[in-house]
Order: structure tokens, then C-alpha cells, then sequence
């Protein structure tokens, strides 16, 4: 017989025995580290799902916020520069203006320097011609022209209106002093006798008549007395020629000041 | 020279007995236990595992992947039993090569008791799946008529599944030893080697027939895959 019934009994708990142990030992723990396996790559999967969704919205987000600053950065950048633009050109405007400004005033400056350049070295000019004309007429004057002006201012005497005369009479008259006649050159008899006479005839023969030489006058004759004087002279001609020439030289100054100013009035609203 | 292990006789008392099967028997369970004690004591969770560990994953994987391809839907209910199963006889065609290993599936005692398992195991998952009335009922399907072969069918390939290994392990073993006599050197190797093949084979034959029983019996439909089963 080859079955024998005790050894199927025994192997029939044997391998129950088996499968319980099996099951205890293998099937179980191996399962069992299967499962958790899974369930940690399950896991670490979804968690990783989590993370990129979570790195997308943060791309998302930081693209945005970089977009937002490339913008906000263009806008700046632009302002900034239309800012500068401006700044510049105004800048330039005040350099431009402070320039024609300090031009102005070199200008001026050399139009003033040119100017007292000019005014010296006419009044100098006409110092040396009236220096000149003083030494000629110096050098000319002699008794006999001086005998003429004697004659003349005689004469000159004689033909003054009588207002005239009448204001010379007070004026000796309150002075009541001898009146002073300066002449250039020492008078001859005849012509002081002339002239004598002639300021006799306005001022009454009361009044005593001096002579004094005065080289001053280069040629001629003057009465000085309380601030009344009748004179003749080249010395006076002269003086007054120098004041005509003055008064003109004065007068184109200032017309070429009036002239400068106008001009720099018209610079400046060229320049604004 | 033995038909079968039982018939050696390491030590008897009346009727208790302890021969080679058994013995044999309690040493493929102790190398199974020990092994599966060994490796499943440090076991990881994570990504990092053992090599020996990663064997017993594929191992067990494969087998439930085997167990769900035959039409177990939830195949971890029977990995236990069917995994035990396959477990046990591959490992005793396995022994073979080891000179003086008595493979217990040699004895018809030890291919009986695993049929008798499956017989009982069949019903039990059955009725544990579609309850004890439907379970009864689908012997008498297609017809009442059916019932008789279908008990009979039910005991048949029982029989069948004994008698399949026994006859398949015993002849291996049995051809070894002749060839022994006959020609001691390269041709028992060789027969062996061929041993093995057929151990494995025939561990893969009972365990996806029992699979099959079992899958018949818990589907609520009676499937047509006993049928081609049967003629292996």
C-alpha cells in the first residue's frame, strides 16, 4: 500500500502548519513592507505633485513680480530720462544766459575801457592843441597887438548897452575899491590913458583905475572886481573853446553809452 | 530501493512512526520558516532593501500575480494556502539535487494529504465567497442531473492531483536511482537537471490547479478553464 494513512494525517498538519507558519513569517511582513512601500512613493508622489504645483504658482508668481518690475523699471527709467532731458536743456539755458551775461559785461567792460581810452586821450589831445595854441599866441603876443586890444577893449567899453553899464557902476561903485585892470604886457601911456578914460566915462572919474601884468591872461585885458569881470582876452577865448570842446566831447559819451545800453537791452531779449 | 519515503523508518512506537516524509518534510518547513524568519526580521520599507529580501518580494509577487491571473480577484485571501503550496513542493523538486534529500511530494501519503487540502480548501472558499446555499447549488448546474459528476468530477481530480505529482516526483527519483546502477557518472546529472525542471514544473501544475479549483469555485459563474486544466 503506498498510502499510509498516519503519514497523510502528519502530512496533512505538517503543511497546515506550514501554511500558518508562512503566513506568519513571509506572506505577512513581506506584504505588509510592500504596502508601506507603495504607500511611501505614493506619498512622496503626491507630495511631489504638491511641490510642483506649489513651484508653479511660485514661477508664476515670481514671473509676474518680474514683469511687473521690468515695467515698473522701463517707467522709470523713461521718466528719469525725460526728467534729465529737461534738467539739461534748462541747465543749458542757464549756462547760455550766464554766458551772454558775462559776454555782455566783458563787452561792456571793453566798450568802457575803449571809451575813457578814448575820453583821455581826447582831453588829452585837447590839452596838447590848446597847450600849442597858448604857446603860438604866446609867442605872437607882443605890445603893439597888445596896444590894439587896448584900443579894442576901449572900444568895447563904449559900445556896451547901457544896462550893461549901468550893472558894471553898482557893481565898482559897492566896492568902492580902485578897480584893477590886468593886462598881459605893460600898457603904453596912450592906450591905458585910452582905456582909463573909456572906464571913466561908465563908472565916474571917482574911481581910481591901477594897472597890474598879469602873463597868465597871453594877451589882453580884464576889469576883475566883486565878482564882476570885463575882460578881453585869448586866454579867455581859449578858455572858452575848451569848455565848447568838452561840453561836445561830454555830449557823444554819453549819446554812445545811450547807444551801448540800448543795444545790450536788445542782447539780452535775444538771449530769453 | 523504495517506491517511497515512507517506507523508511527512522523510529515507530505502535502506531506513531517517524519516517523519512515527515522527517524530510520538517526540514523543508524548518528551512522555509527559518529563511522567511531570517530575512523578514529586518525588512525596510523604503526604496532601499535587501537582496534577499528583494527575492522574497519577487517571489511572493510573482505568485500573487499568478494567482490574480488565473481570475482571483483579491488574490492576498489565498496567497497563503496556494503560496505555501508552491512553496512546499518547488522546494522539495529543489532538494533533489542534494545527494541522500528524500523529497516528501516522492510519497503518495504527502500528494494525498496536499490533495485532500485542496479538496477541503475548494468548498471552504466557496462558501466563504458565495455562501453555503449558492455554493451547493452550482453542483447541480448546469442540471440536477450534473450533481453525481460533479462530486465525482470533484473527487476525480483530486486524485488526479495526488497521483500527477506522485507519479512525477516518484519516477524523477526512481529514475536517478536506476540510472545510478546502470550508468553512475554524467547521465544522473543530467536526469537531474531534468528532475528539476519536472519538480518545477509540476510545483507550478498543483499550485495554478488549485488556483483554478478555487477560482471555479468562488466565481459565481462556473468557468470553462477546469476543462483544459484537466488534461495536464
Amino acid at each position: 500500500m503506498l498510502i499510509d494513512w498516519f503519514t497523510v494525517i502528519a502530512q496533512l498538519i505538517n503543511f497546515l502548519v506550514l501554511v500558518w507558519l508562512l503566513k506568519r513569517f513571509l506572506y505577512r511582513p513581506i506584504l505588509d513592507a510592500i504596502d508601506a512601500r507603495e504607500k511611501h512613493i505614493a506619498d512622496e508622489l503626491a507630495d511631489a505633485d504638491e511641490k510642483r504645483v506649489e513651484a508653479e504658482q511660485q514661477r508664476a508668481l515670481f514671473q509676474q513680480k518680474n514683469v511687473e518690475f521690468d515695467n515698473y523699471a522701463a517707467t522709470n527709467m523713461a521718466q528719469a530720462t525725460a526728467e534729465a532731458k529737461i534738467e539739461k536743456i534748462r541747465l543749458l539755458g542757464l549756462v547760455r544766459h550766464e554766458a551772454d551775461a558775462l559776454r555782455n559785461k566783458l563787452e561792456l567792460a571793453l566798450k568802457q575801457e575803449q571809451l575813457s581810452l578814448q575820453g583821455s586821450l581826447s582831453e588829452r589831445a585837447q590839452k596838447e592843441v590848446f597847450l600849442i595854441v597858448r604857446k603860438t599866441l604866446n609867442d605872437l603876443a607882443e605890445t603893439s597887438l597888445e596896444s590894439s586890444m587896448a584900443i579894442v577893449f576901449a572900444q568895447r567899453l563904449a559900445d556896451l548897452k547901457e544896462e550893461e553899464k549901468d550893472t558894471l557902476k553898482n557893481a565898482f561903485k559897492e566896492v568902492n575899491q580902485p578897480l584893477i585892470v590886468h593886462t598881459a604886457f605893460e600898457l603904453p601911456k596912450e592906450q591905458s590913458e585910452l582905456v582909463k578914460k573909456a572906464l571913466h566915462a561908465i563908472v565916474g572919474d571917482s574911481v581910481e583905475i591901477q594897472f597890474a601884468i598879469e602873463p597868465t591872461l597871453i594877451s589882453g585885458i580884464e576889469i576883475n572886481t566883486n565878482g564882476q569881470k570885463i575882460g578881453w582876452s585869448i586866454a579867455e577865448y581859449l578858455t572858452t573853446l575848451t569848455q565848447h570842446v568838452n561840453e561836445v566831447l561830454e555830449s557823444r559819451n554819453e549819446a554812445q553809452n545811450l547807444d551801448y545800453s540800448s543795444e545790450k537791452d536788445q542782447n539780452k531779449e535775444t538771449v530769453s | 530501493m523504495h517506491l517511497s519515503p515512507d517506507q523508511i523508518l527512522y523510529w515507530q512506537m505502535g502506531f506513531l512512526k517517524l519516517n523519512a516524509t515527515i522527517v524530510f518534510t520538517w526540514l523543508i518547513i524548518l528551512v522555509l520558516v527559518l529563511g522567511s524568519m531570517l530575512i523578514t526580521r529586518k525588512l525596510s520599507s523604503g526604496i532601499q532593501r535587501s537582496r534577499w529580501q528583494n527575492v522574497l518580494e519577487v517571489v511572493v509577487i510573482t505568485i500573487n500575480k499568478q494567482i490574480e491571473e488565473v481570475g482571483l480577484s483579491q488574490p492576498h485571501k489565498y496567497l497563503g494556502f496556494l503560496g505555501s503550496l508552491f512553496l512546499f513542493i518547488a522546494l522539495c523538486a529543489l532538494g533533489t539535487v542534494v545527494p541522500g534529500f528524500e523529497p516528501p511530494t516522492g510519497s503518495l501519503s504527502t500528494t494525498a494529504a496536499l490533495a485532500l487540502c485542496v479538496l477541503v480548501a475548494v468548498p471552504l472558499f466557496g462558501i466563504q465567497e458565495q455562501g453555503l446555499w449558492r455554493y451547493l447549488a452550482s453542483y447541480t448546474k448546469p442540471t440536477i442531473i450534473m450533481l453525481p459528476f460533479n462530486i465525482i468530477s470533484e473527487v476525480s481530480r483530486t486524485l488526479a492531483l495526488a497521483v500527477r505529482l506522485f507519479g512525477n516526483m516518484m519516477s524523477g527519483a526512481m529514475i536517478i536511482a536506476i540510472l545510478l546502477t546502470i550508468t553512475p557518472f554524467l547521465f544522473p546529472v543530467v536526469m537531474t537537471l531534468l528532475g528539476l525542471l519536472t519538480g518545477i514544473v509540476q510545483a507550478y501544475i498543483f499550485f495554478v490547479l488549485a488556483t483554478v479549483y478555487i477560482a471555479a469555485a468562488t466565481s459565481t459563474q462556473k468557468t470553462a478553464a477546469v476543462t483544459p486544466s484537466e488534461t495536464l
